[in-house]
């Protein structure tokens, strides 16, 4: 893909971003934070092509490192996001 | 315009679907009866993503055959941070949530100061080089902002985690010209990824590197512990932005769409949050503000 596609789509995205969470209720601020980390991992996608790619050992190790941080962060994100919306849930009862 | 890795339409549908269930769990997350639902498709958005991105990157060895080993490695990578991440998730107490949000940030942009030093060891593998080694210029720019404002997201939630984990008085601290100080730095990191396009040594890359780590505790400790929030969601931001810029240097629109709509949303939230607390916007990022005004009347 050239340039200019790759930047449609990510002028695009940023557009969804800014409208999608204006209409979020105060109470929920910190789960949606919670869950915006959990997608930010995405890194992890960079991270597998970094650690599959051949030729470089230490680049290589920095991919593998990159994937459990990421890793870490893809499960407790959305655990945690689970975590309090649970609770959040009880209260409304 | 440099010619990236040839893109399967499967793929770019897969991460199409991964980019539109992220879409539709920040949507669910914004009232209260979607929320839970929003959380799933989150997570079945980030399967779609990892499991594509295991298919069409599986580790080969010279000559072509499948690594079994590195397969191995990578999958144990996963298990590891699964184990990590799902623990700490279920010990941590309720109270401690902004903290650990902002421990799992640091771990964002730590690993995408990693992905762009690896990518940067290693550019031919990732299609950004030609055959002499010499990276391409669009590669360079994305990269020198990937790590930038990785290391930022980086050093600068290690500060809100202390401030918030009170390891570290949450009252804000200020350096005598700190202005001045901030200003040259990031001048600095800015003409350093100008130049970083004409000369690729790795002394511009790891100053670059350096740097933005420093910038990112500078512009943290000035904040009081009362706006943390804000600061922890103005770092989701910038983690990612920081993802979207490596997605361009991989050429890998997994990355540019979840890093936008991350970045996008998460600057709208944090702005959310200083109207819902009463707070100036620009007071909370300028920073200094955060105690006690007078304090920064004094310290500026």
């Amino acid at each position: 893909m050239d340039f200019i596609s790759i930047f449609s789509i990510f002028l695009l995205a940023c557009f969804v971003g800014y409208f999608v969470v204006w209409s979020v209720t105060p109470a929920l601020h910190t789960p949606l934070m919670s869950v915006t980390n959990a997608i930010s991992s995405v890194i992890i996608v960079g991270a597998l092509i970094a650690s599959a790619a051949a030729g470089s050992p230490v680049s290589k190790w920095l991919g593998l490192a990159a994937v459990v941080m990421a890793s870490i962060n893809i499960f407790g994100g959305f655990a945690v996001t689970g975590r309090m919306l649970a609770m959040y849930k009880k209260k409304e009862r | 315009m440099h010619e990236v890795a040839p893109i399967n339409p499967w793929v770019a549908l897969a991460y199409l679907v991964s980019g539109i269930l992220f879409i539709m769990a920040l949507r669910g997350l914004s009232s209260p009866a979607s929320s839970r639902r929003g959380n799933r498709f989150g997570m079945i958005g980030m399967t779609i993503a990892v499991v594509t991105t295991l298919i069409t990157h599986v580790p080969r060895g010279a000559d072509g055959a499948l690594d079994t080993i590195a397969i191995a490695e990578v999958l144990a990578a996963i298990g590891i941070g699964a184990v990590i991440g799902l623990v700490t998730a279920r010990r941590i107490a309720m109270t401690a949530m902004p903290q650990l949000v902002a421990a799992f940030h640091s771990l964002v942009g730590l690993a995408a100061v990693a992905v762009a030093a690896a990518a940067y060891l290693n550019p031919q593998a990732f299609h950004i080089a030609d055959a002499a080694g010499q990276i391409f210029t669009v590669s360079r720019i994305e990269m020198g902002l990937g790590i930038a404002i990785g290391a930022i997201t980086f050093s600068g939630s290690v500060i809100a985690f202390l401030k918030l984990n009170g390891n570290m008085s949450g009252s804000p601290i200020m350096l005598p010209g700190r202005h001045v100080i901030n200003l040259a730095t990031l001048a600095a990191i800015i003409g350093l990824v100008a130049y970083f396009t004409q000369d690729q040594s790795p002394w511009v890359f790891w100053t670059v590197t350096g740097l933005s780590f420093l910038i990112g505790f500078l512009l943290i400790i000035p904040i009081g512990g009362a706006d943390m929030p804000v600061v922890v969601s103005m770092l989701n931001s910038y983690s990612g932005w920081a993802a979207a810029a490596m997605g361009f240097t991989l050429g890998n629109t997994a990355m540019i769409i979840t890093g936008a709509l991350v970045g996008s949303s998460g600057a709208i939230l944090s702005y959310i949050m200083c109207r819902a607390m009463n707070r100036s916007f620009i007071s909370v990022i300028a920073g200094g503000f955060g105690a006690d005004s007078s304090a920064a009347a004094g310290g500026s």
